[in-house]
């Protein structure tokens, strides 16, 4: 791969949507006063949960804050690559210019994941960055290298998680050409993702832990900012990560045997 | 001699489709159990295609000549026989075979639609791995070609759709492919922009003698860019060979229009043993078969007194429409 043509293309990519969503001003406007809306009705409900006793599942208010700080960033990297470009797919395959995108001689799954982006969710993203660093006040948390890089690790396949989630549902609209509802169903069981995996009962741990992974995506992470995380947890996040980015890909690439291209 | 840059034996592809009974009942019925059977759409097809040559493929709708023309690009996967364009398998889309081809879709756009066209050129220009002076560069050669300027740096979405076209067709050039594949690229032009679009086509292929494979409804579109045409009836080939060997078989005869100083005249040549379409007055229209229209033509001159004549060729959509219904032309 020639790594200098991708970061070139992509370059162009990031010109290319801020461009066009810009040419839509109130609609960023719009977005921009829904994230700001979105987040101060999150800490509400968590508020509200947290009103008759201190703790949920062993984390006390300010800890469980650290939780809705890594979903709204993680909610402003859905909203600001994944949801532009992923629902995308379904639009290339239904009207068959997928046809485009496979005759370029670039990596598929990179065109179709990067080449959108949503610039409003960005705010969404420094939003969580500045609640969490909040949260690392309030919480006293000590920054030193190890806890910088784990968090980062963690963070990253928590991405990874995320986009493999989003990446294989759409895939499947080769198959399925309709599948926008299973993306919402991805979308409320992301919502999850805004409270420890501990508030759940045993079953429903299990659940998202094994089969929709949502409670790596928010919880391990979160427990690193607190010092609570065990060595074979961000292992395992790791593991998941890499076997999600892995699977999506050759799914990907399974999937396109598949394509049958729209009929003209 | 020119070498075969596109080479098809035995091709064929199947697809799974499924079929669903009217009503309500039908709905329900296909909604729990989908009817499923594989439908044969390309049935054991062979040619080949020289370098630089200019190819119409014809047919009715539902032909196959799109699903043909997906398979050389290796957008669609073949179910049986092999495929070669340029010396690659196209469905393992090897990067310099990418870089090779192109598809320009009538129904289709890659254009991006918020954006001036110019944005999407450079877009392919880095995607192409094409640097900026060198995209300028062609941009200039391909504008100047296709005859836009202004239109380039207005949004897409506000462009007519001859204006679109022309600049889908830069962005589908920029990087020079040798080999073009055109669905039905004037569909829903108007009669100058599809005539704007044939003399750019047949300039890129005069000046670069790229390979051209072409479909399209609009038999002039054909008529004025291929010589060489390949019918596709249900799938299967039905005349692959040249156009005009093509039309003389379709329509042997051509008719003539006499109109003669006098009514007797008229008469006299309605009784000298040609075929007679109709008479009015001094006017008379005759049939002649096209090998013998010459010789004809001599004695009639000779031996009437003729004040004009006309000669009429069938009309070419009326010719070609033969080739959608009729499975096989033995030439």
């Amino acid at each position: 791969m020639n790594l200098r043509k991708y970061l070139k293309v992509y370059k162009k990519f990031l010109h290319t949507s801020l461009a066009s969503e810009l040419e839509y001003k109130t609609n960023i406007l719009v977005d921009l006063i829904t994230a700001i809306l979105s987040l101060v009705g999150s800490i509400f409900l968590l508020s509200i949960f947290f009103q008759n006793s201190g703790y949920i599942g062993g984390w006390k208010f300010e800890q469980a804050l650290i939780i809705q700080a890594i979903y709204t960033i993680l909610n402003g990297i859905t909203n600001t690559w994944f949801n532009p470009n992923l629902t995308e797919i379904v639009k290339h395959i239904r009207e068959g210019t997928l046809d485009f995108v496979l005759l370029k001689p670039i990596d598929s799954q990179f065109f179709i994941s990067l080449k959108k982006i949503n610039p409003s969710g960005f705010l969404e993203i420094m939003l969580g960055f500045l609640l969490l660093f909040f949260c690392i006040k309030i919480n006293q948390i000590n920054l030193n290298l190890s806890f910088l890089t784990l968090s980062l690790i963690t963070i990253s396949c928590s991405i990874c998680i995320l986009y493999s989630l989003w990446f294989f549902i759409s895939t499947t609209t080769i198959w399925f050409v309709k599948t926008w509802n299973a993306i919402e169903v991805l979308r409320s069981f992301l919502y999850i993702g805004r409270f420890p995996l501990s508030s759940f009962s045993f079953s429903l741990r299990i659940f998202f832990s094994v089969f929709i992974p949502i409670a790596f995506i928010t919880t391990i992470p979160s427990e690193v900012f607190l010092g609570l995380s065990v060595f074979w947890k961000i292992l395992l996040e790791i593991i998941v990560a890499t076997i999600f980015l892995i699977n999506s890909r050759k799914f990907w690439l399974f999937a396109l045997r598949f394509y049958s291209s729209a009929s003209s | 001699m020119l070498q075969n840059i596109i080479d098809v034996k035995n091709l064929s592809k199947s697809f799974d489709i499924s079929s669903k009974e009217p009503g309500l009942k039908g709905t329900i019925k296909h909604f729990f159990r989908r009817q499923k059977k594989s439908l044969k759409v390309i049935k054991d097809i062979s040619f080949e295609i020289k370098e630089g040559e200019i190819v119409g493929f014809l047919g009715a709708n539902g032909a196959g000549k799109t699903t043909i023309l997906k398979m050389l690009c290796g957008l669609i996967y073949p179910s049986e026989g092999s495929i070669l364009v340029s010396g690659y398998l196209p469905f393992s889309r090897k990067e310099n075979f990418l870089k090779n081809i192109t598809l320009i879709m009538g129904q289709k756009q890659q254009l991006i639609w918020d954006l001036p066209p110019i944005e999407s050129f450079y877009l392919n220009a880095s995607i192409y791995d094409i640097d900026k002076f060198e995209a300028k560069k062609r941009i200039k050669k391909l504008s100047e070609m296709l005859e836009i300027d202004e239109e380039l740096f207005i949004p897409v979405r506000k462009l007519s759709l001859g204006q679109r076209m022309k600049s889908e067709l830069l962005a589908a050039l920029i990087h020079e492919p040798n080999i073009l594949f055109l669905d039905e690229p004037t569909l829903g032009l108007d009669i100058n922009a599809q005539r704007n679009l044939r003399k750019f086509l047949q300039k890129y292929n005069k000046e670069t003698n790229a390979t051209i494979c072409l479909t399209s409804h609009y038999m002039k579109d054909i008529t004025s860019l291929c010589k060489r045409v390949i019918c596709v009836h249900e799938g299967a080939i039905s005349y692959d060979g040249k156009l005009d060997l093509l039309l003389k078989k379709l329509s042997p005869v051509k008719e003539i229009l006499i109109v003669c100083r006098s009514e007797e005249d008229a008469i006299k040549l309605g009784n000298s043993g040609f075929t007679v379409k109709n008479k009015i007055k001094n006017e008379i229209t005759i049939k002649i078969e096209n090998n013998s229209i010459t010789s004809s033509l001599k004695t009639i001159l000779n031996n009437f007194d003729i004040e004009d004549l006309f000669i009429n060729e069938p009309p070419i959509d009326e010719v070609i429409g033969k080739v959608l219904i009729k499975k096989d032309y033995d030439i």
